[in-house]
Parts: C-alpha cells; sequence; structure tokens
C-alpha cells in the first residue's frame, strides 16, 4: 500500500504516537485518577502546583488511541494555567486541540477533563492553605 | 516495513485464477440469469456450476439446495426470519447459542420484538456450548436450534454432530453458520444433518459480494426480501453473477486445498502463540488452546494492563493488521459478547486482540509479529496506570494472580464510581 490511512486525524496520531508528558511527577501536588465507565478506560494526571499555578502535569492512562491523545493534549494545554483557569477547564478545548474526534470518542475528553479536576480536587484538599491563598477552599473545589 | 495481514477472519485476497474466472463475466457475458435469451441461459449455466461447486464443499446432495445471497449477514437473516415465519403456526419458539455472530442474535432479538421468544444457551469457558443445556432448551413449539461452526472471535469449534443428534431427536431443524470454518475444516451437512448452512467466499480466497445458504429440501423458508422469483423464489433480487463463478471456484479450490491450509496455519499457530507467551508475561489465550477444539487460523488474546484498540493501532502502524473486541473499537462501547458468555473479566475484555491467519503467512511474519506485539505492549504498558499501580501491589493480575491488591474491576468501579459492564 502506497498510501497510509488512519482511523483519527494527523494531530490525534501524532499526539497517541508521540504522547506528551507521559509519566508520574515525583512529589506530585495533586494526582486524579479517574474511570470512564462507559467503556472501561482509566484516565491518571498527576500535577505540580506552585504559586496557585500549574507548574507541571503527567498523565498515565489505559484506553485507546483517542484516550491517549486526549490525556496528552489536556497535560499540554494546562501547564502554566492558574487553578482558577484550570477548574473552567473544558473538554471541549482538548477537542479542539486535537482538531475534533469521532462522536463515539468525544468521552475521552470528557476523561481527561475529569481526570484533571479530580487532581486539581485533591490538591485543594492536601493544601487547603496553599489553595485559600490562592483564592480557593476546598468547598469551592468540591 | 514487512506487512503482515492477520485478519484473515474479515476478509481475504482473491485468487489470482479466481479473479480470472470473474473477468468475463463483466463485459461479455453480462446477462441476467432471469431472462430466457442466449445471454440469460449463458449465465444461468454458470450459476448452476457454481452451485455445485457450493454444494460440494459442504458435501450437499446437490446444486438445488444453493441459494446466492449478498453476504453471510444476509444468509443468517435469511435462515432464521425465513424458517421463523415458515413456521410460525407451528410454533414461535427458537433456541440460539449465546455465542452467535450478531447477524444471528439481532435477526432473534428483530423476531422477539414481534412475539416470538429465544431461548439463549449458554457457553462453558472455552466457548463450547452445553450439550444438555440445548436438549433442555428445546420444547414441542421450538421450530428452529442456531449454533455456529466455528466461533467469529474465539475460534472455539462447536460439536456440531452432537448438537445435529439433538435437534434430530427432537426433529427442529439446525442452522449450522459455517461462515469462520469453510474453506479452512471440512464441512459436512450430512455428518451434522443441518437444514440449513451459510458460509460466504470472501473468506476462502474468492469475492465479497456473495453469500451461500444452504437448505435441505425438507426445511420450510419463505423469503424475506420480495419482488422476483430468483432463488428458487426464496431471494428476490438479481444474482451477482461474476462473484458467485469466482466465488465457486474458490470453492472447488477449497476443498483439494484444505488439507495444505490446515496443516500450513496450525504450524503458524502454534508458533505464534508459543512465541508470544513467552515473550509477553499477563497474556491469555480465549477459547480452546490450539488443537481439535480450536481452528488452526484463529488467535484470540487478552493482554493484562493494557487496553486493545491502541494495541491495534500500533500493530498497523508496523504493517501488521489485527482485530480486536474490546469496547473501545466497537461503536457500541461494549465489548464483544462472546467474550461476556465466556465469562471473561472486563479489564482482559478490554485488552483484546483477534490474529487469525492465512496461507500467505510466513513464519517470518509470525516471528516479527511477536517481537512487534512485545515491543508495543511494554510501551503500552509503560503508558498504563494499571501497570504501575500492579507492580506496586495495589492491583492484582486476573491471569496470574498474586494475591496482592484490589482486583482491577473494583478499581475500576472505584475510580468510575460504578461498574463497567
Amino acid at each position: 500500500m502506497s498510501e497510509t490511512y488512519t482511523l483519527y486525524n494527523s494531530t490525534v496520531m501524532e499526539h497517541f504516537m508521540n504522547p506528551r508528558n507521559m509519566g508520574d511527577l515525583k512529589d506530585a501536588d495533586g494526582v486524579g485518577e479517574v474511570g470512564a465507565a462507559a467503556c472501561g478506560d482509566i484516565m491518571k494526571i498527576s500535577l505540580k502546583i506552585k504559586d496557585g499555578r500549574i507548574e507541571d502535569a503527567r498523565f498515565k492512562t489505559f484506553g485507546c488511541g483517542s484516550a491517549i491523545a486526549s490525556s496528552s493534549m489536556a497535560t499540554e494545554l494546562i501547564k502554566g494555567r492558574t487553578i482558577d483557569e484550570a477548574m473552567k477547564f473544558s473538554n471541549q478545548e482538548v477537542v479542539d486541540a486535537l482538531g475534533g474526534l469521532p462522536p463515539v470518542k468525544i468521552h475521552c475528553s470528557v476523561l481527561a477533563e475529569e481526570a484533571l479536576k479530580a487532581a486539581l480536587e485533591d490538591y485543594v484538599k492536601k493544601n487547603p492553605e496553599r489553595a485559600a491563598a490562592a483564592g480557593h477552599s476546598a468547598a469551592i473545589a468540591a | 516495513m514487512r506487512n503482515v495481514y492477520l485478519d484473515h477472519q474479515a476478509s481475504t485476497p482473491v485468487l489470482p485464477e479466481v479473479f480470472e474466472a470473474m473477468k468475463p463475466y463483466f463485459i461479455e457475458a453480462y446477462g441476467n440469469p432471469s431472462s430466457l435469451h442466449q445471454h440469460g441461459l449463458r449465465v444461468r449455466e454458470a450459476l448452476k456450476k457454481a452451485r455445485e461447486q457450493m454444494a460440494a464443499l459442504i458435501n450437499a446432495d446437490s446444486g438445488e439446495e444453493i441459494f446466492f445471497t449478498s453476504d453471510g449477514t444476509e444468509s443468517s437473516n435469511l435462515a432464521i426470519k425465513g424458517v421463523a415465519y415458515a413456521n410460525e403456526r407451528k410454533g414461535k419458539h427458537l433456541v440460539v447459542s449465546a455465542t452467535e455472530h450478531p447477524s444471528v442474535m439481532q435477526s432473534v432479538e428483530f423476531l422477539e420484538r414481534q412475539g416470538w421468544t429465544c431461548t439463549r444457551v449458554a457457553v462453558d469457558a472455552e466457548g463450547i456450548i452445553k450439550i444438555e443445556e440445548l436438549r433442555a432448551a428445546i420444547t414441542p413449539q421450538t421450530v428452529l436450534v442456531a449454533v455456529h461452526h466455528v466461533n467469529h472471535d474465539i475460534g472455539a469449534i462447536q460439536p456440531v454432530r452432537e448438537v445435529g443428534r439433538v435437534c434430530a431427536e427432537a426433529g427442529v431443524p439446525l442452522y449450522v453458520d459455517c461462515e469462520a470454518s469453510a474453506g479452512w475444516l471440512p464441512v459436512d451437512v450430512r455428518e451434522s444433518g443441518a437444514a440449513l448452512v451459510s458460509f460466504s467466499p470472501h473468506r476462502f480466497y474468492g469475492p465479497k459480494g456473495v453469500g451461500v445458504l444452504y437448505r435441505n429440501r425438507k426445511a420450510r423458508l419463505v423469503s424475506v426480501i420480495h419482488g422476483g422469483v430468483q432463488e428458487g423464489g426464496r431471494r428476490a433480487g438479481t444474482e451477482n453473477v461474476p462473484a458467485i463463478v469466482g466465488g465457486g471456484l474458490a470453492a472447488e479450490i477449497s476443498l483439494t486445498e484444505l488439507p495444505r491450509r490446515t496443516a500450513h496455519t496450525t504450524a503458524l499457530q502454534q508458533r505464534l502463540w508459543d512465541g508470544l507467551r513467552s515473550k509477553i508475561p499477563y497474556i491469555k489465550l480465549n477459547g480452546p488452546e490450539p488443537g481439535p477444539k480450536r481452528i488452526s487460523t484463529n488467535l484470540n488474546l487478552s493482554t493484562e494492563f493494557i487496553e486493545g484498540e491502541g494495541q491495534l493501532l500500533l500493530c498497523d502502524l508496523n504493517g501488521i493488521a489485527v482485530a480486536s473486541g474490546s469496547s473501545c473499537v466497537s461503536k457500541s462501547l461494549k465489548i464483544s459478547h462472546v467474550l461476556s458468555a465466556i465469562g471473561l473479566d472486563h479489564a482482559l475484555a478490554q485488552g483484546n486482540i483477534i490474529m487469525t491467519l492465512g496461507m500467505a503467512n510466513t513464519e517470518e511474519d509470525v516471528d516479527y509479529t511477536i517481537e512487534t506485539f512485545a515491543t508495543i505492549a511494554a510501551k503500552l504498558r509503560g503508558m498504563s496506570p494499571m501497570w504501575d499501580e500492579f507492580q506496586r501491589g495495589l492491583i492484582d493480575s486476573v491471569i496470574a494472580p498474586t494475591g496482592r491488591g484490589k482486583s482491577f474491576s473494583q478499581h475500576a468501579a472505584d475510580v468510575s464510581g460504578k461498574a463497567a459492564h
């Protein structure tokens, strides 16, 4: 075969083949692990937070190509954002940045949003004082 | 990059001699077999020959018992609905195995919505039908039993002779879906006593666009497609003449090639499974071990802690074509119903890959696949939180439990809020 055909667009395939920020963070400030009841995929996001801002992010994913690409893209997008900004993060940003996902795979991007928020909540719960200093309380996060 | 096609269950290439045999039926012999002039009569003869070739492949009495449809799915629909409608006054109960092809399962569901009832007979952990449960499921209202020959997912060979005996004792016609076996394993309608048998030439080096349904003269069957009296009134619509001619030759070649096909794929199947299980820890073969209970072309694998679609994509990027029964591959987000029916843990079903061998595959292909698949599994495990958590003793393996940590399914339920289906 001379031509190559792909199941996903080139951006999704690129992030699947060469995922960014894959791994765990030593001394992470917040870790979120969530599963998709619909398909059984599991996603974990670890965050390093300094002065109310996401300094670094890593992911690990048990899931399909688009789940891996979604977590790769989500970690790219949230680095540098404040907790406040990150709390408003929407899966649509992942879908847009990836140049679209097949309808049946949109839930992969939702999983990335949920993993990020679970990690932020974990941070707020573990660091109520630092979170409050950055304008956040555990109550707000919950 | 090496190209290794390991999806012969999905389709096979057309043999060059089959393609040559088809060619005249596009431009030269273009007549409609229903026409009464020379053009029609010529192709009618060609169809007659193909019917004989199809009949010979399954040891049927005559080509007159062969109907042509468009594919295996249409054949199943005709077999299930055609027999059900023909026997409506006798009874409205059907019996099928729990691991039939979706074309059987969903035809049955369609009939259930119209007042029929159906009993789905369980299979054991290897995917073999429980004969005593089958016997118990048949009632005086049962008009059809459907049990496939070889499973399309896990390659399990059903004891069709015993199934045939149970059906004969009860006086109920048996439909045997031979889509995954014909052309690779001997199919003998006299041995099973099957009233109906279906198969498709594109699974054994013939073209797509033609399906075959054998029907014993004694079995009642009505058409479900209306508008003409083609195929003895059992299937209206102009026959796909070139595909039928090619399919007939593919059937004839298959009959003589069967022993060679079995020998070739049996050796490669063993080499592939031995290689994979020696290189990859926590990998499981679903369905029977290679041997008399499993077709020689199929390996259905579950590689633990990783998901199937990612494996499939990485295989494809490395030139290896495989299939998967993972929920991520299915548009309904459900794992294969066959894997559910054999009681496979959801986590293992998620990591499912199906490899099906053919005649063009070589030992070098198999060795390349083993090496590549081991690299892919390691890469995906490196990305998987589950693999890491297993290493740290937080979750346990289903394939080789260590006694440390909670089950994968429990963990998945904990992080998702509810159990995966």
